[in-house]
């Protein structure tokens, strides 16, 4: 989240004996890594949003283990089997797959200040993230219409909470991209921004690599 | 249009909830009233409110968790006067609410108290002893902190509007499900906890990116002090553990709100799963909560023996093996639920192996004292008392850990006492450590040592009068949260126990007449050197309180201690004063406070089923992050012949006190 | 093991303690059956290899830190002493030991007293089902097809296979003097089983809070000789509510009751009923707000003759 790119600084001009680092507005830090103990403001951000994520993961990992637990306990209701349209999956998975790569189109092009890269790339990732949410939440009516709705067992709530908190991500995580289209057009390629839309990269590719893991513990052994 | 919310909602009609959430509002309305009529809001807003200096977030961290443990202390004697009572008798609590009581007890305990106190010391000292300027991302740890005191708000707020949670400090299904609790307390419970670990979870983040990423030139891991490299440990468990919560509580969440069968009794619900959840969650955090007062015993016993830490290696290794191991011994928090016995041995020797790197830190203590001049100042008083009262609590937790012996004490008083043995006499006894050692860094003025001591032996004693009886009992057979009991036997321990907790509340009060007095006294008990104790560390090495931006110019570190060993080696020579630069420090933000508005709201809003005003506060909270991410000026620049006077006059006060010290030797 | 020594231990330690604090009711470590017997020997074992090591440093810390006070003039001072390798084999060394041997016990005591592991025993085991209600316990005796609530008759010297589930909340039953706890929980069955040595009256409580009546969740364990357990059963079979389905439903309302009672028969297959849910688990409070726990009367529960 934009959060985390705090656009905080500290610390003094890097001239001579006690280094500081600049960021901010600022343009990039000046820092030498020769004696390993000061990081750029980039380095920084990215790292800790890197464990923001990792933390992202351990909470997927408490709805994976709970799901395995509660995938059969469909209280005599449908199973994955009568519900999953492995068709439906399959493009929910192209969508998400290509708009990982438009997003690293997207991110290659702010680097690079390439307004088409940048916008086209930005656009195209919504394009295929809402895709993918609509198939999602066509499914997820689907079900509820027939009365496989999250409340019907416990299979099903693991179902809904697990791909639905996913979903839920790439619902903010499409708030978050059209936040950062506004802001690169509202304030150009500043260096924060940058990193923003290096932490948004992050985000999108880790939804990514989630989806992989939903489709074949959910989907894949479910329709087995 | 309000959702769950009536009139009926405030208990006009019992009077101790009554009179307890009058004073809650009495004392916040009344201290607001205070603070306007004086005309401080301007100055709490500008230095405090809106501040994204560690230190001063530090600090008011430190003061939640103070207030709040009058709160959860409040419950703890209300519970202990009830049990006194309630032999063959109802006493003057009926369940209803003695079971909020002592739910509210532990929650507060845990979740505003122990972890409050322990993230605050984190804050004021971990970036001073890195030497460096503030933590990763300052604005996120305002985030952080308002978040935990909208937690801390939503839970005292129950006891105005509706009731608190009666399931105990952890909500168990389906005790905790709608149709077993079907009052908004579990809820109150819910969203107060879930919303102080999101904040918690971003403190992690933020500290384990700090203490990595960011230290002084030259200062390699080998070369950080044992307070931060706990305080890493602890931030680590963390990132690890709290997203555990945040899944738990989130499923129950959606078994009340919206049907869900995660737990309940009905379609397939399995309670099972919530204890693992909650417990793989529930466990690493008592060591996120006992890592950093590790650390601060480390630095205190090191301090008052005049001596090197011995053992910093076995130190680290002890504290990133806690670390690690912590997460592998969460069954043996219900070893009666039946898994059978190779799961239950592998778990209850798990839990064993944990005690062995705790006990080479209790040794290397003993070790640091051994050969050294042993000052008795209040904060070493705080570490003996510890040592030798957790080495207790650590025996009956392993004792708890032989499955055995816990088939036959799981969940009796017996239960309760180790883990107050452990959490008193290791978090709270640390927390009051570092407290008393900090104090004068980050205020400028020392505590006063009289009541200091008499503070800790007051503690001392009213704890083991108050928790020895705990152990006795438990063997005799009772069990935890009794609001009544018919045995004879059990009601002498009771009233034992109960008088522990007078004593407890005297040294309470000591510790309160102890702030009074050094504040009024301050002039005499001011700090001018920066360093009171003649500290080892690079916090000592500034001013008191430090300079906004910690250190003028961030210091040249070249081996462990490295303030002791410049301040103290044969060859010191003076210092000559360092070439100046400007510094650009961080703006200060209102995102946190605005933030925690609108969560405090919207958290209101879930409790009670209002949704309009759920989903104004979430628009709000995305508006928030929007307008602070649309900021063009982040820092501020402090010009170079600003940092240049500061420091000189820091470093004349500090030569001159030095001066009048060495004179009057 | 240890055994005698820690027999004789066990025997004596509470009479100590007893004549010291004047005749107090150890239940935890006046055991009176092999189960919690067992328990019992562990757990005075555990706590007596520990205390060797934890004494001693105990005395050791507040000895060093008294000793090298600063104004001892006759204590050395070592400044830079940080580090010793024999000091640091020995540091881990002791209690990496210590809880090797303690893991041990814990292996097998693990092992031996699992609760579902059958007791040695040349009686056949007497079956019991236990139901946890809100807020109060059924105890069936499957093949007598007869129930109690709030008071377990048993035969002394008769091994107890229980089976146990909860017809509400999570919760949790517990004879101290007889041995382990074991949790009980809706649509699950849990295992346990227990033997009383001697005839004898023992306290049973539930150590899991259940709800607003959980303090009165306590019931009488009364262990018989086995001539006069089958006279209490014949007794029971005479006279007193049947437990059926609907009485079941009845039961399962949150109610404190006031006097144990007993039903002089029961429905065949009620447990399995309770256990697959064809009995739903009873139902929570019924206002909106709770009112605390309804002292039910004996009318309205259909109470017997009591026994």
């Amino acid at each position: 989240m934009t959060a985390f790119e705090a656009g905080a600084g500290y610390g003094g001009q890097n001239r001579g004996g006690g280094a500081g680092i600049t960021f901010g507005g600022g343009s990039e830090p000046l820092v030498s890594h020769a004696d390993g103990t000061l990081a750029s403001r980039r380095i920084i951000v990215g790292y800790g949003f890197w464990i923001f994520l990792l933390s992202d993961i351990v909470m997927f990992s408490a709805f994976f283990a709970t799901y395995a637990v509660l995938s059969g306990e469909t209280a005599g209701g449908p199973s994955g089997k009568d519900l999953f349209n492995l068709t439906n999956v399959a493009i929910e998975t192209a969508c998400l797959l290509i708009s990982s790569f438009t997003c690293g189109i997207a991110t290659i092009g702010a680097r690079a200040r390439q307004a088409l890269m940048y916008y086209g790339g930005m656009a195209a990732t919504f394009v295929f993230g809402a895709g993918f949410l609509f198939i999602e939440i066509h499914e997820f009516v689907g079900m509820i219409a027939q009365g496989a709705g999250p409340s019907r067992s416990a299979f099903l709530s693991a179902f809904f909470t697990l791909v639905g908190c996913h979903g839920v991500h790439v619902t903010l995580g499409l708030l978050w991209l059209l936040t950062m289209v506004a802001q690169v057009f509202a304030k150009g390629y500043r260096p924060d921004i940058l990193r923003r839309v290096l932490c948004f990269g992050l985000f999108w590719h880790t939804l990514d690599i989630i989806w992989v893991a939903i489709f074949t513990v959910v989907y894949l052994l479910g329709a087995g | 249009m309000f959702g769950r919310l009536t009139w009926d909602a405030i208990p006009f009609g019992q009077p101790i909830p009554l009179a307890a959430g009058a004073l809650v509002v009495f004392v916040l309305v009344g201290g607001l009233a205070f603070i306007t009529l004086k005309g401080w809001v301007p100055y709490l807003w500008r230095e405090w409110i809106t501040s994204v200096d560690h230190k001063r977030i530090g600090v008011m961290y430190v003061t939640l968790a103070s207030v709040m443990l009058l709160r959860g202390f409040t419950d703890a004697i209300m519970m202990r006067s009830q049990q006194a009572l309630a032999f063959q008798s109802q006493g003057y609590l009926p369940p209803e609410h003695y079971n909020q009581i002592f739910s509210a007890h532990g929650t507060i305990m845990i979740f505003f108290v122990a972890m409050p106190f322990v993230i605050g010391l984190m804050n004021i000292v971990v970036p001073l002893q890195l030497g460096v300027r503030d933590v990763a991302f300052p604005t996120l740890n305002s985030v952080s902190f308002w978040l935990t005191a909208t937690g801390a708000l939503l839970v005292n707020l129950s006891l105005v509007v509706g009731n608190f949670s009666r399931t105990g400090w952890l909500p168990f299904p389906p005790l905790s499900e709608l149709n077993y609790s079907p009052d908004v307390g579990v809820d109150y419970y819910l969203w107060g906890v879930q919303i102080s670990g999101v904040g918690t979870v971003m403190t992690g983040v933020n500290f384990v990116t700090t203490i990595l990423k960011i230290h002084a030139p030259g200062m390699t891991y080998m070369r950080m002090p044992v307070f931060t490299w706990t305080a890493l440990a602890s931030n680590l468990v963390i990132v690890a553990a709290f997203p555990v919560l945040t899944a738990t509580l989130a499923m129950l969440t959606l078994d009340r709100y919206l049907g869900f069968h995660f737990f309940t009794n009905e379609a397939g619900g399995n309670v099972m799963m919530f204890m693992n959840l909650i417990w793989i969650w529930g466990h690493p955090e008592v060591y996120i909560l006992v890592l950093p007062a590790f650390g601060v015993y480390s630095e205190v016993v090191a301090t008052f023996s005049r001596k090197t830490l011995f053992g910093y290696r076995s130190m680290v290794i002890a504290t990133m093996a806690i670390c690690v191991i912590s997460y592998m011994v969460w069954l043996h928090h219900f070893f009666t639920m039946g898994a059978g016995p190779n799961v239950n041995a592998v778990f209850g020797i798990a839990s064993m192996i944990i005690a062995v790197p705790t006990g080479v830190k209790i040794f290397n203590w003993m070790f640091t004292m051994y050969g050294g001049r042993v000052h008795y100042a209040s904060p070493m008083l705080w570490s003996i008392g510890f040592m030798v009262t957790f080495v207790i609590g650590g025996l009956t937790g392993v004792l708890v850990a032989v499955v055995p012996a816990d088939f036959m004490l799981h969940n009796s008083l017996f239960q309760v006492a180790h883990f107050h043995n452990v959490i008193i006499g290791g978090v709270l006894f640390g927390a009051f450590a570092g407290y008393t050692f900090w104090f004068p860094k980050a205020f400028g003025f020392r505590l006063n040592e009289r009541w200091g001591k008499a503070a800790f032996w007051c503690w001392f004693f009213g704890f083991y009068l108050a928790f020895m009886p705990l152990y006795v009992t438990g063997l005799m057979g009772m069990t935890r949260r009794m609001q009544h009991y018919d045995v004879p036997e059990w009601h002498p321990w009771m009233l034992v126990a109960a008088l522990g907790a007078a004593v407890i509340l005297a040294g309470i009060a000591c510790q309160i007449a102890q702030l009074v007095v050094s504040i009024r006294h301050r002039e005499e008990l001011r700090d001018l050197t920066g360093d009171p104790w003649m500290g080892r560390t690079l916090e000592w090495s500034t001013s008191s309180p430090p300079p906004v931006f910690n250190f003028a110019v961030l210091p040249q570190v070249e081996s462990k201690d490295d303030y002791w060993r410049r301040e103290h080696s044969p060859d010191r020579r003076p210092e000559p004063e360092p070439q100046y630069h400007a510094i650009e420090m961080p703006r200060n933000s209102a995102t946190g406070f605005v933030c925690a508005f609108f969560a405090s709201f919207g958290g209101f809003g879930m409790i009670w089923q209002i949704w309009w005003l759920v989903i104004v506060c979430l628009v709000g909270a995305f508006a928030t992050f929007v307008v602070f991410a649309w900021r063009d000026r982040t820092e501020y620049e402090i010009p170079v012949e600003e940092v240049a006077r500061i420091d000189r006059a820091n470093r004349l006060a500090r030569a001159q006190a030095r001066a009048q010290l060495q004179a009057a030797e | 093991m240890l055994k005698v020594p820690s027999r004789l231990f066990l025997r004596l330690a509470p009479l100590a303690i007893a004549a010291s604090l004047g005749g107090c009711d150890w239940a935890v470590l006046d055991p009176k059956g092999p189960v919690g017997d067992g328990n019992a020997t562990i757990l005075v074992d555990s706590v007596a290899i520990m205390l060797v090591i934890v004494v001693p440093t105990i005395i050791a810390t507040l000895g060093v830190a008294w000793w090298f006070r600063s104004s001892n003039p006759r204590a050395f001072y070592l400044p830079d002493w940080e580090y010793s390798g024999q000091l640091e084999l020995i540091v881990w060394a002791i209690p990496l030991l210590t809880i090797m041997l303690l893991g041990g016990v814990t292996w097998i005591g693990a092992h031996d007293l699992d609760p579902a592991k059958p007791l040695e025993s040349k009686e056949e085991p007497l079956n019991v089902q236990v139901v946890s209600l809100d807020w109060k316990w059924l105890f069936i005796y499957p093949d007598q097809h007869v129930a109690s609530v709030n008071r377990l008759v048993i035969p002394a010297g008769t091994p107890i296979r229980f089976a146990l589930t909860s017809g509400s909340v999570m919760t949790a039953f517990f004879v101290p003097q007889l041995g382990s706890m074991i949790y009980t929980m809706n649509r699950m069955r849990t295992q346990l089983y227990l033997k009383a040595d001697e005839p004898g009256t023992f306290r049973g409580l539930a150590t899991q809070i259940a709800g607003d009546g959980f303090a009165d969740m306590h019931f009488e364990v009364e262990a018989k000789p086995p001539a006069d357990f089958y006279a209490w059963l014949g007794q029971v079979r005479g006279g007193g509510p049947a437990l059926t389905p609907e009485s079941y439903i009845e039961l399962s309302k949150q109610s404190v009751v006031p006097e144990p009672f007993t039903y002089q028969s029961v429905s065949d297959g009620l447990f399995e009923k309770i256990l697959d849910q064809t009995l739903p688990p009873g139902p929570g409070p019924v206002a909106e707000t709770d009112p605390g726990p309804i002292v039910a009367t004996t009318s309205q529960l259909c109470v017997g003759r009591r026994n």
